[in-house]
């Protein structure tokens, strides 16, 4: 058996964590176009996207991430795509990341007043320059906040990855206690490195929330 | 040759489904009531108790649970606790781990229900008289939580989701029948598909349940 | 002796001191009204009586007892003492009996078989004895602020404080309330309310008193004090009124 130092786990944990950065960017970026997508979609006129955009949504907030996982780790060999855990963990994670932004900024959207879209209607902007021009704008400050906050769940959410098999914070950490028989330590020390990746975030977003509740009442 | 789906692997194993089926539900339902209860007395301390020691504890509890992901969470629980002489079963340190996670996210919510109730109705109850501990009991609790009803089904949806990774301790929930059948009969995409479903009729059983269960529990006009 | 005695009273919120000494004797059985412009101190006078503002200096003595600001002393002068909000306050999740029930089951520890009767007894009293199982978003204005009266009634206190009790209520509803306070007067019910009802104060009150600033700037019996106001501040604030 080889001896652990706590320097020794702590250094491994850290290697580690840049996956668990890496992978969070990874799905953060890219759920967020794919949300930016399924928002057009969801508050657009086209009844088919429509519920096409709610029937995205509904199906990646209703049922558990690992079995998102699990379905796109297991389904895409099945039409002929290779996939390894890392593709497998950055497509479900974005996916699941895009439908939960893209409910949140509904909700952003849809507190923009009607006027305005009536407004900038009356002004003979077709779909796409509402939204940028007139909607979008005044959504967006209200969606930072909420948006950063989910940034959490994201970074939570990438610990599923590995149970496919992909080496990331938790991964690492079960190898480092499989290796050092010391669980209490390394499960202590990665939920720690969870916790500085995390907090800043959670903090981020209460601020920018208080911020904006201020800004409101004035 | 395009993959040719086969289900009917997946409905021999209907027993076993069941039985994963059944502990998803005993965990949620078990672990969802206490975590409720830990969530209304994290609440209480936070806002109630006038204790500033406890005030922090409570804080530090639940930023500590926010921020860390739920397989972790177990994890310690499972593997770390032993250590310090406390050995759980797979079933106790899912459901421990369930409780602890729910407990955390409900003071929160409850939390803000609680502020959202007006300060005249404190201040009615403690013109008549009433300890704080009695205006929390009688004036404010309920009124929050029908406020905050909804938000306490969703997260308790989202811990339903989260219990999945307890078959990571080989707790023999749902996730831990699905592996459990891809692994004999090595169809694992139909198997999650179907088990996929089941959490989703999972879901919908458990969001209807707390509407009634709120209905009655909460939201009750009781003369 | 006093029912309620104060003595140089000082209050601030941060930088603001909103009562400036206050002196006032309140003798049981009394009727006073409390009356000034918005930010001249009143309602903080009268929520101080009720412990729901702490004070920095002075003290308040309610039937030989001075008042603390522990939770035990607040209490106990929370049963001698009841309130009436603005706003009514009603518990929105109870009915009106259950309303009127509450404190005499949790603070008295009656059983629900004697706060029964107590609770029909007062809402009898304020005419609504009919209501006793309807919610308070079942009633009107006027009524919740009648279910509000009986609430501090079955305490059996032996002074109400009126904060403003009418000001929240539609004109047509304000005559209702302002008959149950007249005939809790009648019955020698210890009152103090600030209102803006002048001519409720002057029909019904023994005392009235004018709040400027922070300070009790002019008292005296009604038909003085709105026959013949001495101090300018007082003239100017009747004639606005008028």
């Amino acid at each position: 058996m080889i001896d652990f130092t706590a320097w020794d786990i702590v250094r491994n944990l850290l290697l580690a964590a840049r996956w668990t950065v890496a992978l969070s960017l990874v799905a953060f970026a890219l759920g967020g176009l794919v949300g930016l997508l399924v928002l057009f979609a969801r508050v657009g006129r086209a009844k088919p996207l429509r519920w096409g955009a709610v029937a995205f949504i509904e199906v990646f907030q209703g049922t558990p991430l690992l079995m998102q996982l699990f379905l796109v780790f297991f389904g895409l060999p099945l039409v002929g795509v290779d996939t390894p855990a890392w593709f497998a963990a950055c497509l479900a994670l974005t996916l699941w990341t895009a439908a939960f932004l893209a409910e949140i900024w509904r909700g952003c959207v849809e507190s923009v007043p009607k006027g305005q879209w009536e407004a900038s209607a009356s002004l003979a902007m077709n779909y796409l320059q509402q939204m940028r021009h007139v909607v979008l704008p005044q959504a967006l400050r209200l969606a930072v906040p909420p948006t950063v906050g989910f940034s959490v769940q994201v970074v939570k959410g990438t610990a599923l990855a590995s149970i496919i098999g992909f080496v990331e914070l938790s991964k690492a950490s079960t190898m480092i206690t499989n290796a050092s028989f010391q669980p209490f330590t390394v499960y202590g020390a990665a939920a720690a490195a969870y916790f500085l990746l995390c907090f800043p975030l959670s903090a981020w977003s209460r601020r920018l929330e208080r911020t904006l509740h201020v800004a409101h009442r004035n | 040759m395009a993959y040719q789906f086969d289900f009917v692997d997946v409905f021999k194993y209907t027993d076993v489904l069941a039985r994963g089926v059944g502990l998803t539900v005993t965990l949620i339902g078990v672990g969802g009531t206490i975590g409720i209860a830990v969530g209304i007395a994290g609440a209480w301390a936070r806002g109630y108790s006038g204790n500033r020691a406890l005030e922090w504890l409570v804080a530090g509890y639940v930023e500590a649970i926010r921020n860390t992901p739920f397989l972790v969470q177990l994890f310690f629980i499972f593997y770390g606790l032993p250590s310090l002489g406390v050995r759980l079963t797979e079933v106790q340190a899912a459901l421990l781990a369930m409780v602890v996670n729910l407990g955390a996210y409900a003071t929160e919510i409850i939390r803000a229900g609680i502020e959202a109730v007006p300060r005249g109705q404190r201040e009615a109850g403690a013109s008549l008289a009433m300890t704080r501990m009695q205006v929390f009991r009688h004036v404010v609790l309920r009124p929050a939580l029908q406020k905050i009803w909804p938000a306490l089904s969703s997260q308790l949806v989202i811990v339903m989701f989260g219990s999945a990774v307890c078959s990571q301790i080989a707790a023999e929930e749902l996730t831990y029948a699905a592996n459990f059948i891809q692994s004999r009969n090595f169809r694992a995409f139909e198997v999650y598909f179907v088990a996929t479903g089941l959490y989703l009729v999972l879901a919908l059983l458990l969001r209807q349940g707390m509407r009634s269960l709120g209905g009655w529990l909460v939201f009750g006009r009781r003369a | 002796m006093s029912l309620i005695e104060i003595r140089d009273l000082h209050k601030r919120f941060g930088a603001v001191e909103v009562l400036k000494g206050i002196d006032l004797d309140i003798a049981a059985g009394e009727v006073v009204a409390i009356i000034g412009k918005s930010g001249s101190g009143k309602s903080t006078l009268l929520r101080c009586m009720n412990g729901l503002e702490s004070h920095e200096a002075g003290s308040i003595t309610v039937g030989g007892k001075v008042l603390l600001q522990d939770e035990e002393h607040l209490r106990a002068l929370r049963l001698e003492v009841g309130m009436v909000f603005q706003q009514f306050n009603l518990f929105p999740h109870l009915t009106a009996g259950r309303n009127v029930m509450l404190s005499p089951m949790v603070v008295k520890g009656l059983a629900e078989a004697e706060a029964k009767p107590i609770a029909e007894k007062v809402l009898a009293r304020v005419g609504l004895a009919e209501k006793f199982g309807s919610f308070p978003d079942q009633l009107s204005g006027g009524q919740q602020q009648r279910v509000a009266i009986a609430r501090a009634l079955a305490m059996n206190p032996k002074a109400l404080l009126c904060d403003e009790i009418t000001s929240a209520l539609d004109p047509e509803l304000v005559n209702e309330v302002l008959a149950v306070v007249k005939s809790l007067a009648a019955d020698g019910m210890t009152l103090a309310m600030v209102t803006h009802e002048m001519r409720f104060a002057r029909d019904v009150c023994d005392r009235v008193l004018f709040m400027h600033q922070g300070r009790i700037h002019e008292s005296g019996r009604p038909e003085d004090v709105f026959a013949s106001p001495k101090t300018p501040e007082l003239q100017q604030f009747l004639g606005a009124l008028s």
